[in-house]
């Protein structure tokens, strides 16, 4: 039960982009057709979920017993950055349509606020009450964020499939208007604030 | 001497990061809910920028070609965690609003943007100023934004009230108004930005003329 309601808490409750404004450039970015969000949204699913894993596993066998907490964020981040090295060289042997499917978003995601930023949440945080540190509860409360941001992505997407043919003033044109718009569904996802 | 100037100030609006280029989002919606928020963030900004600027170009010539994002990265990231460490130290009460986004300065693309285009391919007094300019430019955006959020959703300026708690309106504090704020001051500003280049078009071809 407890990890059910985790799961509807980091999907809908604390949304990664709508509510914690983690991983806005994607979602400025790559968010203008439902296709490539989706894309945009396996790849960092994949992403997230491995290197919470690893990240977890670093900060609780090497990083707390060993005192030096300080270098959390060079280390983050750079396991990140080969992690997302290697799933693109291991992707492009073992599953070419894959890696064809989800191709430019890969490299991308080194950049991308989200990875880091829920790597460096789950250090702060217990996921669970009474859980403690736990890597598991951690991988899995990264997943169910993943599956967070791709909701709010690809429901984005779908609605400035409609902005573009829409006529307004020429400095509101392209991000500004994308902007409002995703205010507008964030209110909308306020309407989720007590469910868990 | 006005190319340098010239250097310093055009990341201030022509080619502010945030408002025109659309670089640094994350901490442009999350951390300015207050004007105070919004200079402490720009000011963690303006120092990374500046010295991860003034390192990368000084070692240009010293990092290879194929390694040098993972170059540039570690560079960031070890005058993010000085930051951080010196913010955690002296101003806990700013450490513990920024939260999770100090750390982060290391993904903003406005650093490792700056640091591949500009960095990378200048010398050092060069890449200083623009280093310099850039943060200021992301400063002013950030307490652009603040303070239209403070504001209306707060009431007050820097922490002094002076509407009613009774009038605000908390949206504009919460996660929607971020978006919507952002939105309209990027709006507002490529407009002006737009009205000042066709002025400068219309003078050019006047000149022209005579």
């Amino acid at each position: 039960m407890e990890y059910i309601l985790m799961i509807i808490g980091a999907v809908l409750v604390n949304n990664i982009i709508l509510v914690q404004f983690l991983g806005i450039c994607p979602f400025l970015g790559v968010s203008s057709k439902v296709n490539t969000a989706l894309g945009m949204g396996a790849a960092v699913t994949f992403v997230m979920a491995l290197a919470t894993l690893v990240t977890s596993l670093l900060q609780k066998y090497v990083l707390v017993p060993l005192g030096i907490t300080y270098l959390q964020t060079i280390l983050f981040i750079l396991v990140i950055a080969s992690l997302v090295q290697m799933v693109e060289i291991m992707l492009k042997k073992v599953s070419p349509s894959l890696y064809r499917a989800l191709g430019v978003f890969l490299p991308l995601i080194t950049t991308n606020c989200a990875v880091l930023g829920v790597a460096i949440n789950v250090t702060q945080q217990t996921i669970i009450a009474g859980h403690g540190f736990s890597v598991i509860d951690n991988t899995l409360y990264a997943v169910s964020i993943a599956i967070g941001f791709t909701l709010a992505i690809v429901i984005f997407a779908g609605l400035r499939e409609q902005l573009e043919l829409v006529d307004i003033p020429k400095g509101m044109k392209g991000v500004p208007i994308a902007l409002i718009t995703a205010g507008i569904l964030a209110m909308a996802f306020m309407g989720f604030a007590n469910l868990v | 001497m006005s190319n340098k100037l010239n250097i310093l100030t055009r990341g201030f609006f022509k080619e502010n990061p945030a408002l025109i280029l659309v670089l640094g989002c994350c901490p442009t919606l999350a951390v300015t809910t207050s004007v105070n928020n919004a200079l402490g963030m720009g000011a963690a900004t303006t120092f990374v920028l500046l010295l991860s600027n003034i390192l990368i170009s000084a070692l240009k010539n010293v990092i290879p070609n194929k390694v040098r994002i993972p170059c540039y990265i570690v560079i960031i990231a070890t005058f993010v965690s000085m930051i951080d460490l010196i913010i955690q130290g002296f101003l806990p009460a700013l450490s513990a609003s920024l939260g999770v986004f100090i750390p982060l300065i290391v993904v903003n693309c406005i650093v490792l943007g700056r640091a591949e285009a500009f960095a990378s391919k200048n010398n050092v007094f060069d890449s200083m100023l623009d280093g310099l300019g850039m943060g200021i430019g992301f400063t002013i955006a950030l307490v652009l934004i603040g303070a239209v959020r403070e504001v209306l959703g707060a009431g007050s300026f820097m922490g002094f009230q002076f509407i009613p708690s009774e009038y605000n309106m908390l949206i504009f504090v919460l996660a929607p108004g971020a978006f919507i704020v952002f939105g309209f001051v990027m709006a507002l500003v490529r407009h002006l930005v737009n009205i000042s280049e066709e002025r400068k078009k219309l003078k050019k071809a006047e000149n022209n003329r005579h």
